[in-house]
């Protein structure tokens, strides 16, 4: 990622053909997922600058003062200025701290970052082993339907119970990762088309499911599983929601970072990643490695669904997934695939949702800000030379700089 | 950006400019000291993952809501759940916000209620479409008696049929879709009953309760296919039982009409003709649920002191639930069915003629 290769002309002009495609491909897909954090870091700002000021020029008052900014400029500044910035302190407020609460609101932020750093795990995982895992969706949801079955069908002793509906919901993600790991390695399919079908098969099975008895409540007829033991279910603080799992999150990325820079089989997981001949040159059985990949990405995600059927929900829906699997690629990509990286993205997503909750009641901006910040967050991130040249950091660019700031602020 | 000369560029800005300059000259209103509430009030919503603009029950709810609070005079408080791991969230945010009443919206979101009333016995709550099998003291239930209308319907849609052929399809098979589809079908039977005629209904199967589901209440392309595969089977009056589904179903009659079939819509939840405007040229009529008329009572009746756990349940009776107008097909739906619907909806309304379905309120 030297400034030679970042500082290159826009696509489209590109002035040396590369020696071969692939191998571009190859770049360009670690550029974007494995590129510097000072790109995240500027990211999220950039994001947040524009939702701020798109919920100040939607904000009812400051349109209302904006017709009469000649006469009395004073009210349109200063409604700008706070409809800009209320929102964020109310988002402040209810993620991390206010003085009704104290830090109460940071204990459902680490709640609510519980599956997106397991699943985020999922996704980074495969980003270093060079695949995109769109799948955490359908490998999140086999991974609690499993769990939330061994959690409400079966009725066991304390400590055992909650074990193995954490070894299910893992070996529902496993199954479900590792399946495509297979389809990839046998047959060549490729993981994106693959995992985006699965997670199509995952929620329609799950919806089918939720449609017999053995999954309904009884006595019910609304498609929703009976609550899980109390047994089944990781134990809460008291007065919160934070649960155990949040700690399972926590040693999964120690594991995971230890996985990575420790192990062999990391290490085959990064050199298949770098460059699949080459590991295959070096004695690296390349398709064994691309099932346990998946395999262990899907078990990551399956943490996720354990995270809410376990943690947080304590019932098995069709919605049980909401769209965390689609999160975890934001919660990677922003943590640049590193194990603690996606951890501290993870809290920064469960900041923004936990946040988004206390801003839509007492501001009532609405909670979509949220995902349109999530969404420029992707944009930014997909995009380093955009934010780099935003603030200037293309050195041989000069010239372009200003203009690249003039489209962007249309 | 680049394909932007600075030329172009420049003429685009002045042009906002100016635009902005002119929006801008108003004059400065007087400043006023008034507050917008006048009530130590709070009534309070939480949508399910369908969120405010849903063009179904949240909508509705939410709209009774707004007016409940025109009518006191306090400001609403809403929030709109985007995953089903948000509504504990939300209510816990609502509890903190000191709401009197919650309203929330939908099945999915009876745990959470329950849980919240539970810890809260102080707060009132009112879930919409659905009742719990114990009752709650806290949470009164507002459900709706649906197939009572929907039988309306579907007694209306085989007597305007001329192929002999409606259908019906719903979007999720949930007791609060498939009450429709209950409703229509007996609709339909009663009318080949009384009329000795054999009118066909696609799509719902009462007897078995299974039909055809579009699988979500989102993707309008799998409404038009599927409204499509009715028409070319025959079906000449549709009811798509699918929120904002329905419009796929709509633009699938338009289709056909113009290739020179006669379809009819019946809407749901809503009068189709005024909510779907696009389609008011082939909406017969529409089965609906006035979820914003029963929210806004139970609110204002709480802010007066007077909140009882009872459900809420909306018939023919109280009209909670009704067959809208015909509005264009007035002139050609007969007198003899209209007297006979007339009919229908009085002796339901009396009790001679009960109207049966596994999904109605207990």
């Amino acid at each position: 990622m030297s400034e030679q290769t970042i500082g290159q002309p826009p696509a489209g002009e590109k002035p040396v053909a590369p020696p071969e495609a692939k191998n571009s491909n190859n770049e360009l897909f670690r550029k974007i997922t494995q590129g510097p954090g000072l790109v995240s870091v500027l990211g999220v700002f950039v994001a947040l600058v524009i939702g701020g000021l798109l919920v100040a020029v939607t904000d009812k008052k400051v349109i209302e003062t904006s017709s009469y900014v000649f006469a009395r400029p004073s009210d349109f500044f200063s409604q700008l200025w706070r409809a800009g910035t209320e929102s964020y302190v109310a988002l402040f407020n209810g993620s991390i701290y206010n003085s009704a609460q104290g830090f109460s609101p940071f204990l459902e932020t680490l709640t609510v970052s519980t599956p997106l750093i397991c699943a985020g795990l999922g996704v980074a995982l495969a980003f270093r082993a060079g695949m995109f895992n769109i799948g955490a969706q359908g490998q999140i949801i086999i991974g609690a339907t499993m769990a939330g079955y061994v959690g409400f069908a079966w009725h066991l002793p304390l400590v055992l119970h909650l074990l193995l509906v954490v070894l299910f919901g893992l070996l529902g993600g496993a199954l479900w990762g590792g399946l495509v790991g297979l389809l990839k390695a046998r047959t060549g399919a490729h993981e994106v088309i693959l995992t985006i079908m699965f997670n199509y098969v995952a929620l329609y099975l799950l919806d089918f499911l939720m449609n017999t008895t053995a999954f309904r409540r009884p006595g019910e007829t609304n498609p929703i599983s009976p609550i899980l033991d109390a047994n089944a279910t990781f134990p809460a603080m008291t007065g919160s929601r934070l649960h155990l799992g949040f700690v399972m999150a926590i040693l999964l990325t120690v594991l995971v970072a230890w996985m990575l820079k420790r192990s062999t089989l990391g290490f085959e997981f990064r050199a298949v990643g770098h460059n699949p001949e080459a590991a295959r040159t070096a004695g690296v059985n390349v398709a064994r490695t691309t099932i346990l990949a998946m395999a262990f990405a899907g078990a990551l995600a399956g943490a996720a669904g354990v995270a809410q059927v376990a943690g947080t929900e304590k019932v098995l829906t069709v919605g049980v997934a909401g769209s965390l699997g689609f999160d975890a690629i934001t919660v990677a990509l922003l943590g640049r695939s590193t194990p603690w990286g996606t951890f501290f993205a993870g809290l920064l997503f469960g900041a923004f949702r936990a946040g988004a909750v206390n801003m839509q009641i007492s501001t009532g901006t609405p909670i979509d800000i949220v995902l349109v910040v999530q969404s420029l967050i992707v944009l930014f991130i997909a995009a380093p030379p955009l934010v780099k040249s935003i603030f200037g950091m293309n050195p041989k660019k000069r010239v372009r700089k200003t203009e690249t700031i003039k489209a962007g602020a249309k | 950006m680049r394909f932007l000369s600075r030329k172009t560029g420049v003429a685009a800005a002045m042009l906002g400019i100016s635009a902005l300059a002119l929006s801008a000259c108003g004059a400065a209103p007087e400043e006023s000291g008034k507050a917008a509430g006048n009530s130590d009030y709070i009534g309070c919503i939480v949508s399910d993952s369908g969120g405010f603009d849903d063009q179904s029950f949240n909508q509705s709810s939410h709209r009774g809501l707004m007016a409940a609070a025109d009518d006191i005079g306090f400001k609403p408080r809403e929030a709109e759940s985007k995953s089903n791991s948000d509504f504990a969230t939300n209510l816990t945010g609502m509890m903190n916000a000191g709401c009197n009443l919650t309203v929330t919206v939908g099945f999915l979101l009876g745990d959470a209620t329950a849980q919240a009333a539970a810890s809260n016995p102080e707060k009132h709550f009112a879930i919409v479409d659905f009742q719990y099998d114990k009752p709650i003291e806290n949470v009164k239930p507002i459900i709706y008696d649906t197939a009572q209308a929907a039988y309306l319907a579907g007694y209306a849609a085989a007597a305007a049929s001329e192929t002999g052929t409606v259908a019906t399809f719903g979007g999720i098979k949930i007791p609060t879709v498939t009450i429709f589809m209950d409703g229509f079908a007996d609709g339909v039977a009663k009318f080949n009953e009384d009329k000795g005629e054999n009118v066909k209904l696609l799509g719902w199967d009462k007897k078995k309760q299974d039909g055809t589901f579009t699988g979500d209440f989102e993707k309008q392309d799998k409404g038009k296919q599927v409204t499509k595969n009715f028409i070319d089977n025959g079906a000449d009056v549709v009811m798509p039982v699918a929120g904002p589904v329905g419009k796929g179903a709509g633009a699938a009659v338009v289709d056909a009409n113009k290739g020179g079939k006669d379809v009819k819509l019946v809407w749901v939840d809503s009068d189709g003709y005024e909510t779907a405007p696009d389609y008011k040229a082939v909406m017969l009529t529409s089965v609906v649920k006035t979820m914003d008329k029963a929210v806004e009572e139970v609110i204002v009746s709480d802010a007066d002191g007077k909140f009882d756990a009872t459900p809420y349940v909306g018939t023919l009776e109280n009209e909670g639930v009704a067959l809208a107008p015909f509005h264009d097909f007035d002139s050609k739906v007969s007198d003899e069915t209209k007297s006979e619907l007339d009919a229908l909806k009085a002796s339901i309304i009396s009790g001679d003629l009960k109207v049966e379905s596994k999904a109605s309120p207990k």
